[in-house]
């Protein structure tokens, strides 16, 4: 199988990339690790008339420490995320989604700008961006805008970023200190999650201070767990179940071949308590 | 078409391609390095995994212009001088292939899982491999083979 003919375009700046978006509009599609895009046009699923790869903008890979916040450009690796001791310290609950996302190969491609644009319900990042409350920036004809992850994601495959629009950078407040953990449930390696958990807590004297948790592939877009959040604050490591019971309210998730949406429910209760637990022992 | 140089193996090559062409195409039909093979086209496999820039791609999920101005090696390019590299010999004296058709996927990955971690665990290399799938179900001996190469290029170091 291959891509249907397209027109490349390898722009070596954001300025040039965008100029690009602007005269081709609707007919191009934006390539940036390719992991997902390139089965998609394999399958001819979509079969854009140009392609305009970011691969060239070195402006747009890299990890910086931005004070309160670490800035991760759209087009860094997830294998670079796993790498950084900058996001390990500051933000662990990314690189233990990103560490888990298909296997080695595609991780040295794939981009977490890519997986975050893409927006599949079933990817691994989305979770953990939601809930450090992350703050995403798109560039524009119009200049640059901040966007926060809560508004970021509208549906399937639809986010904030608009026609002609390019997401350029991730800014993760710090989370230091902070124990993480994501716990993911599929039948067989290197597969979507059928759902996953991500969480994050701050620990004092025993009992959670704060929490935070997303989910994955409980509804068209990441959620996150916002009563669960609220019910551990004050539980300590043998007090989760309850709190965490309430993981599923006020999800929607699919059902198919791999589970009903009564399985999912009861899914995230389970792998909520487990990722809190293992948040809390670091 | 689109004008790419892409060093593989060593040897650089200026090639006219059109955009949509695979790398893996690429280096099968227009570079001659058969070697590396086209196994599911989904990018599930790993049969066609190869070092672009150093790290392990699975070759059929990148476009051939994609690698342009940058290095590849394959399979091909693993020997040097005609001396096997360890993890080849350690395929080999370790019977790691049944049919063999993941064999250059399993060891393009195999030297670049040793590369991030040169000394892993059984578990590890479990892990590091994931993306590889052999047919024939022979993980065993391609696990034992992994180790056995970590150990045999861990005391080349030390004897270097």
């Amino acid at each position: 199988m291959i891509p249907a003919s397209f027109d490349y375009l390898a722009p070596t700046s954001v300025d040039e990339a965008l100029a690009a978006l602007a005269e081709h509009g609707d007919d191009a599609k934006v390539l940036a690790g390719g992991q997902s895009l390139l089965p998609i046009l394999r399958m001819r699923l979509n079969a854009p008339e140009t392609v305009v790869d970011l691969g060239r903008i070195e402006a747009l890979r890299g990890i910086r420490d931005g004070g309160d916040h670490i800035a991760i450009g759209s087009m860094t690796a997830y294998s670079d995320i796993v790498a950084s001791d900058l996001v390990r310290e500051h933000a662990a609950l990314l690189v233990k989604a990103v560490e888990t996302v298909a296997d080695p190969q595609i991780r040295h491609r794939g981009t977490v700008g890519g997986a975050i644009v893409h927006a599949d319900p079933a990817g691994d990042v989305g979770a953990p961006i939601l809930a450090l409350d992350a703050t995403m920036v798109i560039a524009g004809s119009g200049g640059e805008r901040t966007v926060p992850a809560t508004e970021f994601f509208r549906d399937l495959f639809e986010t904030a970023v608009e026609d002609g629009e390019l997401l350029t950078e991730i800014r993760i407040p710090k989370h230091t200190g902070w124990g993480a953990a994501y716990e993911k449930f599929v039948r067989v390696a290197h597969q979507w999650s059928i759902v996953a958990v991500a969480a994050t807590v701050r620990v004092e004297g025993g009992s959670i201070a704060e929490a935070k948790v997303g989910l994955t592939n409980m509804g068209n877009t990441p959620l996150r767990a916002s009563a669960v959040e609220q019910a551990l604050v004050g539980s300590s490591a043998d007090a989760l179940a309850d709190a965490c019971g309430a993981a599923a309210e006020g999800t929607n998730p699919p059902s198919d071949l791999n589970g009903d949406a009564d399985y999912r429910r009861h899914l995230a209760t389970v792998l909520t308590r487990r990722a809190v637990q293992k948040a809390m022992e670091g | 078409m689109t004008r790419i140089n892409v060093t593989v193996d060593g040897v650089s090559n200026a090639d006219d391609v059109e955009p949509r062409m695979l790398l893996v195409h690429y280096l099968r039909e227009v570079v001659g390095k058969v070697g590396t093979v086209v196994g599911c086209d989904t990018s599930n496999c790993g049969a066609c995994t190869v070092h672009l820039d150093g790290r392990s791609v699975k070759s059929c999920n990148v476009l051939a212009v994609q690698a342009d101005g940058h290095e590849v090696t394959t399979i091909e390019g693993l020997a040097t001088n005609g001396e096997l590299h360890p993890m080849q010999t350690a395929f080999h004296e370790n019977h790691a292939l049944q049919c063999g058709y993941c064999t250059p996927g399993m060891i393009m990955q195999a030297v670049d899982l040793l590369r991030e971690n040169p000394d892993p665990t059984e578990e590890e290399i479990r892990v590091g491999l994931e993306g590889n799938l052999c047919r024939c179900t022979g993980y065993h001996n391609i696990v034992k083979a992994v180790a056995a190469a970590a150990g045999s290029m861990s005391s080349e170091r030390s004897n270097a």
